[in-house]
């Protein structure tokens, strides 16, 4: 009846997950307890739950993004202590069947579920905004691509209660990962939550592929487009590019340990290399995927805050462009030690060498941007010029690690560690934390915090060479990656330095919950009611702060590039008030996104524990939804004209 | 804490293959510390010269373009990358993990102590199986190799992927099974350097070190003697058991063949193919 599913599953003996789960119970009951309370439910319902409006959609990412950074970040920290006192024959506090789970699951929630997450939340959110669109070519797919998201992300988090998961390494390689050598489930809980999230990122790929294609204002024309837009683009053709490949890839390996067939076993003509191969042709591409939006976030930034254009921007263009492609060429540089041989080491050393080009051109027109202008040093400007100077870092460790024989040295050390961190927290999280401070007051209509912000930002940028600069010298002195202990006395004191600055950037975080219920609480001093906190140079300034759900009342006409900049400069706001209102077709609502993910989850659950009646339940119920929604009689209404002036006079109202 | 640093590890190189990567991974930095200390300088002193508050500052609002700067912003990366990517393809064919040390090739008619040593390396979950096979010993968690002599490895998987990594002696190569893959390394000198694997294979994996006992050829070729002579042979069937933090042990005899034995389980579970003539595949391309 329930599969392999019994209370075995449930780790009594490891109090970690047994408290964490405890006391998540509790929080969890408690907010659902206050808004049963409140009687927000109908609310939450109607305006977020079923809402397909691409701006609360984003919004929704980003939260989620946010709180599993927190999940993340929880397992990076025990690492890190662990680390720190299991050193000279200790054996810390975290077994490594206990060990194995957390880096496994830090690698995957932070790459899927945090990086990911919050990059498709802000393209969601900004680039109908910054496209003068009223929402995503595809709205409801959109809710679909969100919920499912979440899925995953429910699914990868109910094992820490309910069985384990993955101790395999976050890209679960084989033969460690097939049947013969984990035969619980925790792989299974890897494969199902990304398989089921990988669909919604790929469906949200395929919204934002057709929605910058198909779908700008009047006179945006491609080269008129706002950098963001652009990479958001780039990574929008990778999504839809790379996963399908780790779709396919998973799938092989589900097939290996559910049907017992020999893609990437040892046994009978299965190659496990073959798995690696494929993985990372999903993989590199996966890496500008997150950093391409984080270029845009940064673009947008410097532009904005040096009060003057993008310098470059076709450099900027053409460069972002050369990335998408050249990305798909180098995933060999992540097993050069596989030993291919040295005309395939050599070749993709090289390829993977003049990635760095275009990447180099991005940070020099950002250099150039600030030249000239008159920088406003806010919370967005910092993160963008740390970014600078730690990605310039990141992206030089990244070379040295191209080059075939250093990799052999470096690679799989904690130096390799270093690296990516660098460039990961260094270009993707400071980005995000750069758009986060940027559009909030866009989102939410009320800035965030400025003292709290620098704070946070001190301490993550402080707290990141802490933690990462000692990896670098212990990668050199010969320490691998995924070491549950150590032995080597000179290897101690690096340890407890990375520890601590493990702890600086907690700090960071727990500045940032407080910027963020501070500002919520002075939200009235905050307050933003030009719509445009930044003089910006883009559309999405030009609407109210929060946006009203149709965007914009009319349709602007664009007529070059920072579009907004040129419609201040030529006094156009004012021309708005004189025009005529045409009425606005409005999407309804839909359950669809939340039911099918229901459902998913039902599935994804099942299929884990091998419970057969529920997964075919799961399989026949998102089905149905999806019947229903297609033959669905009405799937938007008409906003009025006379409404819609309305509403537009009533902001008037507010504004004055 | 610094001189550990240096004294340790990849900054600390016992053999050629080593120091070569040394001085690779040190040119390649000061190569790009030349362009990016200056972009970090630029950064910071651009951003602070341009701050709103400075009248001193010429604002430029509609400064965006420039063709000779473009120029240089291109050319910069592209001549670095140029220079990077000729270090990176000359090294990467001096330096292959398959290339031997000497031009003597194994089996040559050559003085014993300058025909490079066989060594056949097997990962096992947790530990490492060295086997001598011309001297028809084996070892786990240790590998004495005589000083100053190339040492030349076939290696291999029984179970998951490892890495075989000697920091101080320089490249580190997969093991995977039903794959042979080759490594040439090198001690220059006499002395005790710590092994490790690179790639996680499980629970034991963080007990997964040995020491390589780099010693003259003299004792090396007593060591051998008095392995032979005492203890006992390898039982591979009991060693192949998961087991963790395992001691160093040597044996006095292996099964002719085993490493073969050990490449060919691809074969395994395959019915009516056992006896299949069954080349392993080398990643490398041809058989090994």
């Amino acid at each position: 009846m329930l599969g392999k599913l019994d209370w075995s599953a449930i780790p009594f003996d490891e109090p970690i997950p047994l408290v964490t789960a405890a006391v998540l119970a509790v929080v969890i009951a408690a907010v659902l307890g206050w808004i049963t309370l409140k009687g927000y439910w109908p609310y939450l319902w109607r305006d977020w739950i079923t809402s397909v409006d691409h701006k609360r959609i984003g919004v929704m990412y980003c939260a989620l993004s946010l709180v599993m950074l927190i999940r993340g970040f929880s397992d990076a920290i025990m690492m890190r202590s662990q680390l720190a006192l299991a050193t000279g024959g200790a054996q810390g506090y975290l077994p490594p069947e206990h060990y194995n789970q957390i880096f496994s699951a830090h690698g995957t929630i932070m790459i899927f579920f945090v990086a990911m997450t919050f990059m498709v939340g802000l393209m969601n959110f900004v680039v109908p905004l910054q496209l003068g669109i009223r929402d995503v070519a595809f709205p409801t797919l959109n809710s679909v691509s969100l919920w499912l998201t979440a899925s995953g992300v429910l699914l990868t988090n109910i094992s820490l209660v309910i069985g384990e998961f993955a101790r395999t390494g976050w890209l679960v390689y084989p033969p460690l990962s097939e049947l013969k050598f984990s035969p619980g489930v925790g792989v299974d809980y890897y494969l199902w939550s990304i398989q089921i999230s990988g669909v919604g990122t790929l469906l949200a790929g395929v919204n934002m592929v057709t929605t910058i294609l198909k779908m700008r204002a009047p006179g945006m024309d491609l080269m008129r487009m706002p950098v963001f837009c652009w990479t958001s683009l780039a990574s929008s053709l990778l999504i839809v590019a790379a996963f399908p490949i780790l779709t396919a890839t998973l799938a092989m390996l589900l097939l290996d340990r559910y049907l017992g067939f020999h893609f990437f076993t040892n046994e009978a003509g299965g190659n496990p290399m073959m798995f690696i191969n494929l993985i990372w042709a999903w993989g590199h591409p996966e890496v500008y995927i997150l950093i391409l939006p984080a270029f845009g976030v940064f673009s947008e930034v410097i532009a904005t805050f040096s009060g003057k254009p993008l310098f470059g921007y076709r450099s900027m263009v053409a460069a972002t462009m050369v990335i998408c492609v050249l990305s798909f060429m180098v995933w060999l540089h992540h097993f050069f030690t596989m030993g291919a041989g040295a005309d395939v080491n050599a070749v993709f050393g090289v390829m993977s060498m003049i990635i760095a080009v275009p990447t180099g051109v991005k940070i020099f027109n950002w250099l150039f941007t600030l030249y000239g202008g008159r920088v406003r040093f806010s919370v967005p400007v910092l993160w963008s010029l740390a970014f600078m100077v730690t990605f310039a870092v990141g992206g030089m460790t990244g070379v040295l690690m191209a080059v075939p024989p250093a990799d052999f040295v470096l690679h799989n050390s904690v130096f390799l560690i270093a690296h990516f961190h660098n460039v990961v927290i260094g270009g993707v999280l400071f980005g995000a934390f750069a758009g986060y401070n940027y559009w909030f007051p866009k989102a939410f209509g009320f800035r965030l915090d400025e003292r709290l912000g620098k704070a946070a930002f001190w301490c993550w940028f402080i707290g990141f060479y802490v933690a990462f600069m000692p990896l670098y010298a212990l990668g050199l002195m010969g320490m691998t990656r995924r070491l549950q202990h150590t032995d080597n006395p000179l290897w101690t004191p690096w340890l407890v330095v990375a520890g601590v600055g493990a702890v600086i950037i907690m700090a960071g975080i727990g500045f940032q919950i407080l910027q963020l219920v501070v500002s919520i609480r002075n939200r009235d001093a905050l307050r933003d009611l030009s719509g445009d906190p930044w003089n910006g140079r883009t559309l999405e300034w030009s609407t109210a702060s929060p946006p009203p759900f149709y965007n914009y009342a009319v349709m602007p006409n664009v007529e070059g590039i920072d579009a907004y900049w040129g419609m201040k400069a030529r006094a156009q706001e004012e021309k708005l008030t004189e025009t005529v209102y045409e009425p606005i077709e409005i999407p309804n609502n839909s359950p669809t996104g939340f039911i099918t993910a229901f459902f998913a989850v039902v599935m994804g659950f099942a299929a884990i524990w091998h419970i057969w009646w529920m997964v075919v339940v799961g399989l026949l119920g998102a089905f149905v939804t999806f019947i229903v929604f297609a033959w669905r009689k009405q799937d938007e209404y008409e906003l009025p004209a006379d409404e819609l002036a309305q509403l537009e006079h009533d902001r008037a109202e507010v504004v004055a | 804490m610094l001189s550990g640093l240096t004294s340790s590890g990849v900054l600390d190189p016992q053999g050629p293959v080593a120091h070569s990567e040394r001085l690779i991974l040190i040119d390649s930095t000061a190569i790009m510390l030349a362009v990016v200390i200056p972009v970090i300088l630029a950064t910071i002193a651009f951003a602070w010269w341009f701050r709103a508050g400075n009248a001193k500052a010429t604002y430029r609002p509609d400064w965006a373009y420039s063709g000779r700067l473009e120029t240089i912003v291109w050319a910069i990366p592209a001549l670095v990358v140029l220079f990077l990517g000729g270090i990176g393809w000359v090294s990467s064919h001096d330096l292959d993990p398959g290339k031997p040390l000497t031009d003597a090739q194994p089996g040559d008619a050559q003085s014993a102590d300058v025909r490079p040593l066989e060594v056949q390396v097997v990962s096992l979950d947790w530990k490492w199986l060295f086997i001598y096979p011309d001297q028809g010993i084996a070892g786990v968690n240790r590998l004495v190799v005589p000083a100053g002599r190339p040492v030349h490895f076939r290696l291999t998987s029984a179970t998951v992927m490892n890495s075989f990594f000697v920091p101080q002696l320089g490249s580190q190569i997969y093991t995977m099974a039903g794959m042979a893959t080759q490594l040439n390394l090198q001690a220059d000198k006499p002395g005790t350097y710590p092994g490790i694997s690179a790639q996680f294979s499980g629970d034991g994996f963080s007990d997964m070190r040995f020491d390589v006992q780099a010693v003259a050829q003299a004792d090396f070729d007593k060591w051998v003697d008095e392995t032979k002579s005492g203890g006992h042979a390898l039982d591979y069937a009991a060693l192949m058991q998961n087991s963790k933090a395992v001691q160093p042990a040597a044996y006095n005899g292996v099964e002719p063949g085993l490493f073969e034995k050990i490449l060919d389980i691809k074969t395994e579970g395959v019915e009516g193919q056992q006896n299949a003539p069954n080349a392993p595949v080398s990643p490398r391309g041809g058989g090994s």
